[in-house]
């Protein structure tokens, strides 16, 4: 090749897709972005006065340092694995549901109904079932709601979803000062749930866990081995190829919208019977929210939402830690965890495309 | 340098890849001052690029661009403005709610003030100079494609252009609005504008250039003077071998009644006629070609019959056979899942391939498999059969990819059509519909739609084939229905008319004429 090309400017960088790349490279690539978090939120630790080893090893023992911590991070990952998989079902299918906060809820409050007042007529194991049920069918049906309007009148179903979580948050906040406010508290809260009904624990930590590693399973033979799963992901690529296949859109956004509500709801009764005992306006917490970057993070494999739940898991118990430790405040703490998030979910632009800068010609073998 | 004024742009060694596919490689083009250059090639061959260099969207890798005798980097629109150089893209940038003027003079330095009148009057005088037909107050929205087409050219003239280039003007064209466009494009050339015509089109090659430049795969095969030459040279250039142009049109007996067609009439999105009272009939073992211009009711037209497309009129009558029994049924209004349950075998190949007829990021199991998938027992998806399939389309139709499990939207156009069609001829049709199906093919895989086709026709399917290509309509056809404005403006043998004749039936019908000028 002539050397000409250097007498011309050039744009000093230009963006270039990649056609493909290995498995290796891409991993790499997300080894060098984790490192690459970890000295820049490193440089923070410094500016705020303290060792970044030492703090980065607090993080870590706080979240499998001894046994009582790790029950606390696998209670942290249950909720966020199964509301991600939850909302991947919607997101396969293009649909946007960021309603997971207020599915949760309403699949807790459900849950409540049974959990709170009916504990003196069931025995504990059709009580277990009453509250799944309730929670799985008022998530499911919270979650239809935004699909069925999608599929009549086309809305919007971001906005729908999230302002549906609002009315949730306000529903609780009712219930709180109102109906169920708990006996002889002067407080608006809650009443807790007797400890005869709550979910039994299996090795530390509640049933939920295992649960959640059946679904991983499930929602992966779903998403890639039923019809169900593959009318999504036509859906998701198309709904124009979709009619042409002869497949009810509208059908499929309120199946699947169902189940993704469901699942959510679902959460919501195990967070309620499982680890806080009673509802109040942080039962979902944010993990509606955490759940989307956790199924992105994992390009909505279900095995990947498994293990960026546990990291993100890990992230948040560890910040905690430090919190304690070394009286780092909770916003430096929650921006480290922003940086390492940032760096983990940037460093994907740098997998499908590539920079070439100003006089670096493209060679090809 | 001793290239002086005598050429308009010269391009020297010019390569561009894009990730691992090379779409230009060396290539070297010189445009004299004040010739046309048919730039020809087929689908795929890198013309637009090439071009697109030229008008500053695309970086090249390599090479020089001298424009008029200078060396020069064009790293954006506005250089290549700067530079004289103007663009007509195939697909139209203009802002609807404006009017011609108006869209003309958008982006212009000036006044903050725009003085409407002098700037109609600008234009008028421009276009009176070139003889265009324009009005300049006219709005986007109520013009034809010709029209727009016109704006366009006016644009960049209107912006000092001297060296323009027509990224296949005539593809959207009737044969009368092609001569026109062809004769003000010799004004230009009399008044010293340098041109570059894309197209595939060989008979437009000889009617308007004094040069062709033939690029074939990326690469630059050469140029001839048109005069030279005639068009069996230039395909074997562009092709890279001789090849025999002729379609078949293989005599079969025409069958029985497949659809009959009575009185079909929908409304498009604006709640306008996009069909008006359309009645036909297509037989069994016959090519029933549709021509008209773009948007004359092709598309809903398909997609009524196909099921994906409400009508307000009208009905589809469907007479047939199923395992030996007789079927007929009325079809219109039934989804694409019910007409299969009536058991009746309707292939549609859609004119939007990737965003109808295939899903772009699914493997070509997974779209093989997108009209059959119901039929697996259970609750499980059967990927073995479509699988196997796939495999056997690949082998049988000379299918180019890496795999079965290779992305279909990354696959060329011809491969991409291939496969769509394969799998609608899979399903053993009783009536093939087909909308634009070799837009965007290479010569080769044209033919081997049209022989496809045929043996389609010679099966006994009805084929219903909605084309653009004029000549191809007439050659392939065995009857033409002729859509103008959503209304049938006459149904003719193919062998007893002339190609201006089905052109002027598709700008009017007796009757619409009138219409529009009412409403004008």
């Amino acid at each position: 090749m002539s050397s000409h090309g250097t007498q011309v400017k050039e744009p000093l960088i230009r963006m270039v897709k990649r056609d493909s790349i290995s498995q290796n490279k891409a991993w790499g690539i997300r080894a060098a972005a984790f490192i690459l978090s970890l000295v820049t939120g490193g440089i923070v630790i410094l500016l705020l006065g303290h060792n970044p080893f030492s703090v980065y090893v607090s993080m870590v023992k706080g979240a499998w340092g001894s046994r009582t911590v790790i029950y606390e991070t696998v209670k942290l990952a249950v909720p966020l694995l199964i509301t991600a998989i939850g909302i991947s079902f919607a997101f396969k299918m293009k649909f946007w549901n960021i309603g997971g906060e207020g599915q949760i809820l309403v699949g807790a409050v459900a849950a409540g109904a049974f959990g709170l007042f009916t504990a003196h007529i069931f025995p504990k194991l059709p009580l277990v079932i009453l509250m799944m049920l309730a929670s799985i069918v008022a998530g499911g049906l919270y979650g239809l709601l935004p699909a069925v309007c999608k599929a009549k009148w086309g809305t919007n179903e971001t906005l729908f979803t999230l302002m549906l979580n609002y009315i949730a948050l306000a529903f609780i906040k009712y219930l709180m000062n109102g109906p169920w406010k708990a006996e002889g508290s002067s407080f608006p809260k809650i009443g807790m749930l007797t400890p005869g009904a709550r979910l039994t624990k299996v090795l530390g930590v509640h049933w939920g866990w295992i649960l959640a590693l059946i679904l991983v399973v499930v929602a992966y033979i779903y998403f890639n081995k039923t019809k169900q799963g593959y009318e999504i992901a036509v859906v998701g690529e198309s709904t124009n190829t979709a009619r042409y296949a002869g497949i009810n859109v509208g059908r499929v956004f309120r199946r699947t919208m169902f189940l993704s509500g469901a699942l959510c709801g679902l959460v919501g009764m195990l967070q309620f019977a499982g680890a806080d005992y009673t509802i109040t306006e942080g039962t979902a917490g944010g993990v509606g929210f955490t759940a989307i970057t956790v199924a992105w993070l994992a390009k909505m494999n279900p095995f990947g939402m498994l293990v960026v739940s546990v990291f993100i898991a890990m992230l948040e118990r560890g910040a905690n830690a430090i919190q304690t430790q070394f009286k780092i405040p909770a916003s430096a703490s929650d921006l480290l965890i922003g940086i390492i998030l940032f760096f983990m979910l940037g460093c994907e632009f740098f997998i499908s495309y590539k920079l070439i800068g100003r006089g670096k010609e493209e060679h090809h073998a | 340098m001793s290239v002086a004024a005598e050429y308009a742009v010269k391009m020297h060694h010019v390569t561009k890849t894009f990730g691992k596919v090379v779409a230009n490689k060396d290539v070297n083009l010189e445009l004299k001052t004040g010739e046309i250059l048919a730039l020809l090639g087929e689908n795929g061959s890198g013309k637009t690029t090439l071009m697109n260099m030229l008008s500053g969207i695309y970086f090249p890798d390599h090479g020089e661009i001298y424009v008029k005798g200078k060396e020069v980097t064009i790293r954006s629109p506005k250089d290549s403005f700067a530079l004289g150089i103007g663009m007509i893209h195939q697909h139209f940038k203009l802002v609807d709610v404006l009017t011609a003027a108006e869209n003309i003079v958008l982006g212009m330095k000036g006044k903050a003030t725009v003085n409407r009148k002098e700037i109609n009057r600008q234009v008028s005088l421009l276009a009176e100079k070139y003889g265009f037909e324009v009005d300049p107050s006219k709005k986007i929205y109520n013009m034809s494609v010709s029209e727009k087409q016109t704006v366009e050219i006016l644009k960049v003239l209107y912006k000092g252009a001297d060296i323009l280039i027509l990224d296949e003007p005539t593809a959207v064209l009737t044969p009368q609005e092609t001569e026109r466009l062809f004769a003000v494009l010799r004004n230009m050339k009399a008044d010293g504008k340098s041109i570059i015509i894309i197209t595939h089109k060989l008979n437009e090659v000889m009617a308007i250039s004094d040069r062709v430049a033939i690029l074939r795969k990326g690469e630059y095969i050469g140029s001839v003077i048109t005069a030279e030459t005639d068009q069996a040279q230039l395909t074997e250039m562009m092709v890279g071998r001789p090849i025999s142009l002729e379609i078949e049109r293989p005599a079969v007996e025409r069958g029985e009644k497949r659809l009959q067609v009575i009185d079909l009439t929908c409304l498009n999105g604006d709640g306008v006629k996009a069909l008006d009272n359309v009645s036909f009939d297509a037989y069994a073992g016959e090519i029933l070609g549709v021509a008209g211009i773009a948007g004359s009711g092709q598309k809903e037209l398909c997609e009524i019959i196909a099921g994906l497309y409400p009508s307000i009129g009208g009905s589809v009558l469907y007479s047939g056979e199923h395992d030996g029994v007789a079927v007929k049924e009325r079809i219109l209004g039934l989804k694409p899942d019910e007409i299969v349950k009536k058991g009746i075998s309707m292939a549609f190949v859609p004119e939007d391939r990737l965003g109808m007829g295939l899903v772009a990021g699914m493997d070509m199991t997974d779209n093989v498999m997108l009209r059959s998938y119901k039929s697996a027992k259970g609750i499980f998806v059967d990927r073995k059969t479509p699988r196997e399939l796939a495999e056997k389309l690949i082998d049988e139709l000379e299918i180019v990819t890496p795999g079965v499990d290779t992305p279909v939207g990354r696959l060329s156009g011809g491969n991409v059509q291939k496969v769509l069609l394969g799998r609608e001829i899979a399903c053993q049709p009783s009536v093939l519909i087909v909308a634009y199906p070799v837009r965007g093919l290479d010569i080769n895989s044209s033919y081997r739609i049209y022989d496809l086709l045929n043996e389609q026709k010679k099966k006994g399917v009805a084929v219903i084939f909605i084309g653009e290509d004029l000549d191809v309509l007439m050659q392939l056809s065995d009857r033409i229905m002729v859509l103008c404005g959503g209304k049938v403006s006459g149904i003719v043998d193919p062998r007893q008319v002339t190609k201006e004749e089905i052109g002027l039936m598709m700008i009017h019908t007796g009757e619409e004429m009138e219409n529009k000028e009412v409403t004008a």
